[in-house]
């Protein structure tokens, strides 16, 4: 069929429809009232008429036309349709036949005769759009400008029923170079858009002289639709030379008028100068002081302030940050734009103010290290070891109570250097080493840490005499597997010592334990390592801060706690076969099995787990641990406030701090559940053994 | 190119469609009457829809406002034939969901000109 001629296919539909047509009017004669009938003959003749004109049936088309017009008003119900009437539409129909069957045979003044008498049934109260003429006429008059001005604004549907703007803008362009700025202040918020909905309006300078025709032919379909204000442009702007199609934020100026605008902002800042008012006067000398001032402030560099006042400044500062917290969560719930914004810069100033602050309370570490030359220094003339002392990073910052806090670790750490580190002078030649010891004491900013090292070129630790000490001591069972790096962790136990002579200085077993836990309590963390024959080296980890950290907040059965994100690796998902092995607690993060706790075993959770538990990897050093929580909130600005003395004998938290919405979460002491994971874990090994 | 669903009870008009649009590279797909309009706008993606308005079992109104309760025919371009210059009508197919229309007769060029405006490369 898709190969026939589609004239030859509208005769044949046609002798079908005249069927349908014949068989409709006559049982419309015996049933005037049924309205499917009227129906499906004013099809008919709808059909015939389209297609006729198509098909160049030029006179079926315009006789069909009034046929339909009478028809029309008995399908509305308007005339009845009566005998005389189904009389005279059926000689119309065989005349439509015949036009359209064998045109030679008809006869205009029969068809004349049948319309006159269709048109009987038509009152002739018709109206034939008078107005769209008028417009027409006007047209032509406004036509020959140099461009056109059009403001757009559409409804908001106008996606939805499949017209698109921008397709209609670009066909705009086509008529000439056109300027396109899009007007977004009908755009709302996010949560209150509807993506199917169009919000913008578009302001258009089309530079060329076409119709007004042209341009109501691109909206034709849309007309109804849309806002479209034309207004002829009043003078020839020089055309945009090279993009048909510009969007963009602003119109640019052009240079003519911004050379206009300089001089006048001269002319507009001169008379503010000359201006013989008083108060002027007293605006003009008020810059004068201002830079007084400023020269005086450079003449002292520093200002005394009591530690005490900055202590104040930064609990103040800390009060801000959570109250500025519980800001950001309120304006984030709703939706008003304008405390959005005054809460986001409300942020920006409270963690510019807690960044300043907190700067007033660093001070370099160099005032420190220089109290350790004497210290070497005499000790290295009291034990004979002749030991150079260097350091590095002076400049390095810490918030001034820790640099106070350091003091007493790093003196035991230097004395351990020199005392067990640095061999004497006889043993050193024999190894092949500088008959002087040195010992390097460096300081070094690493992410949110400072990192303060201790590092000697003496003979390294004896790890097979701490093995053998702690076995005497009962630590360890004998012979149990571990690690070099385990067994060097004895040396923080409490009274353990491996010094075989004890010296006036160290080797009392008092000491190092007491060094950890003064870093555990500045939040920090202590490490050794070692090489034989080569010196050994303390590591401090130290946070910049102590009264603010970044934190990670997460959430077990009902309770909040906070992970120092300085100790956070990474999140992982704990996988079921993790879940699975339940006995062993060990975690598989590519490869590496790392010991994990369960956080709603530790606090005794109530409720049912989540379904997806989420596992925290945190780090002192080089050890690695787990935590199992059931959700991962996110980033916390965590203003510390330290637990009372009730509490004193708590051991896995470290402080406490108060949310955003008001309650209080506790802050997980990492280093002490490093230390928990790896007791179990070696609980484990041990029962395992046994 | 695109594919365009033509709906009509003249088999003429379909056809007429067809011989203008096929050879513009459009696959041209062809429905008698609105319920099997919808069937195949149902059947598969489209990118615009002529339809007639007066055709049994259900008419053009009817098959544009089923349409646009299709979910995959969100903003999907719908056309209408239309003998009549009087607004009412159209006025009724656009508030049913139509994005424009074609006024019968139409020649072959007026026909391009309507699909070039509504389907995009």
């Amino acid at each position: 069929m898709s190969a026939m001629d589609p004239t030859e296919v509208f005769r044949q539909e046609a002798s079908e429809l005249f069927e349908v047509l014949e068989g409709a009017l006559l049982d419309l004669g015996q049933r005037p009232d049924d309205r499917e009938l009227v129906d499906s003959a004013f099809r008919a003749l709808h059909t015939i008429k389209g297609s006729g004109a198509m098909f160049g049936f030029d006179k079926v088309a315009s006789f069909t036309h009034e046929f339909e017009t009478a028809f029309d008003r008995v399908r509305k119900g308007e005339i009845r349709p009566t005998q005389e009437l189904i009389s005279v539409a059926l000689a119309a129909k065989d005349y439509i036949r015949a036009l359209i069957e064998d045109p030679q045979s008809t006869d205009d003044i029969i068809g004349e005769a049948i319309l006159d008498d269709l048109k009987r049934f038509v009152s002739s109260d018709r109206l034939e759009a008078p107005a769209a003429e008028v417009a027409e006429a006007l047209a032509p008059a406004e036509s020959k400008q140099a461009g056109w001005h059009l403001y757009l604004e559409f409804e908001s549907h106008i996606l939805r029923n499949g017209s698109n703007p921008l397709d209609l803008l670009e066909d705009l362009c086509k008529l000439g170079p056109c300027f396109v700025v899009p007007i977004t202040d009908g755009v709302p918020f996010l949560d209150e858009m509807d993506p199917e909905d169009c919000y913008l309006k578009w302001d258009v300078k089309l530079h060329a002289a076409c119709d007004k025709d042209a341009i109501d032919d691109v909206f034709m379909f849309v007309q109804d639709e849309m806002k479209l204000t034309l207004s002829p442009l009043e003078h020839v702007e020089a055309p945009a030379p090279v993009p048909l199609f510009q969007l963009l934020d602003e119109e640019p100026m052009p240079p003519p008028v911004m050379e206009k605008t300089a001089p006048a902002a001269e002319v507009a800042a001169a008379p503010v100068v000359d201006e013989p008012e008083p108060k002027s006067e007293i605006k003009r000398e008020a810059p004068v002081r201002r830079e007084e001032a400023k020269r005086e402030e450079r003449g002292i560099a520093t200002v005394r302030v009591q530690a005490e006042r900055l202590d104040e400044l930064m609990d103040r500062v800390g009060e801000l940050v959570i109250a500025q917290a519980r800001l950001t969560q309120l304006a984030s719930a709703g939706s008003d734009l304008s405390i959005k914004l005054i809460a986001e810069e409300i942020e920006r100033l409270a963690s510019s103010l807690r960044d300043t602050t907190m700067g007033a309370r660093m001070v370099p570490i160099g005032s420190l290290f220089g109290r350790f030359r004497r210290l070497v220094h005499d000790l290295s003339r009291d034990l004979s070891k002749p030991v150079e002392f260097v350091t590095s990073g002076e400049d390095t910052e810490l918030d001034k109570t820790m640099i106070e806090c350091l003091a007493d670790p790093l003196v035991h750490l230097i004395r351990n250097a020199i005392d067990h580190g640095i061999e004497d002078t006889a043993t050193r030649a024999a190894a092949g080493k500088t008959e002087q010891g040195r010992i390097e004491l460096a300081a070094v900013h690493s992410g949110a840490q400072v990192l303060v090292t201790v590092k000697d070129n003496g003979g390294g630790l004896n790890t097979a005499r701490i093995r053998a000490k702690a076995e005497e001591q009962g630590l360890i069972a004998a012979g149990a597997a571990l690690t070099d790096h385990e067994i060097h962790q004895f040396l923080f136990h409490p009274g353990f010592s491996t010094a075989q002579t004890i010296s006036a200085l160290s080797g009392r077993g008092v000491g190092m334990d007491v060094v950890k836990r003064t870093i555990e309590n500045m939040r920090g963390s202590i490490d050794l390592s070692t090489r034989p024959g080569q010196g050994t080296t303390v590591t401090l980890r130290l946070p910049l801060t102590l009264a603010i950290i970044e934190g990670l907040l997460i959430r077990v059965g009902e309770g909040r706690y906070i992970i120092p994100l300085s100790a956070v690796e990474e999140c992982v998902e704990l996988k079921a076969e993790d879940e699975r092995s339940r006995g062993r607690n060990f975690l598989n993060v590519r490869g590496n099995l790392v010991p994990f706790l369960r956080l709603r075993e530790l606090m005794t959770a109530s409720g049912t787990p989540d379904q997806h538990q989420k596992t925290i990897i945190i780090s002192t050093g080089e050890t690695r641990v787990g935590l199992v929580a059931d959700q991962i909130i996110g980033n916390h600005q965590t203003v510390i406030k330290s637990l009372s003395k009730l509490h004193s004998d708590v051991t896995i938290f470290s402080g406490a701090t108060i949310l955003g919405d008001g309650t209080a979460a506790l802050i997980l002491d990492v280093a002490q559940l490093v230390a928990l994971a790896q007791s179990k874990v070696e609980k484990q090994h041990i029962s395992e053994a046994a | 190119m695109a594919t365009i669903l033509t709906v009509d009870d003249s088999p003429s008009i379909r056809q007429m469609i067809k011989v203008v649009l096929e050879p513009a590279g459009h696959s041209v797909i062809e429905a008698g009457d609105g319920a099997q309009g919808l069937a195949k706008a149902q059947a598969g993606k489209l990118d615009l829809v002529i339809t007639d308005l007066n055709m049994p079992v259900m008419n053009g109104l009817e098959l544009i406002r089923a349409l646009r309760k299709l979910p995959g025919a969100v903003g999907m371009p719908i056309v209408f034939l239309t003998t009549e210059s009087n607004d009412a009508v159209k006025q009724e197919a656009k508030s049913a969901g139509a994005t424009g229309w074609i006024t019968k007769p139409f020649k072959p060029e007026q026909l391009l000109a309507v699909v070039a405006k509504l389907v995009r490369a």
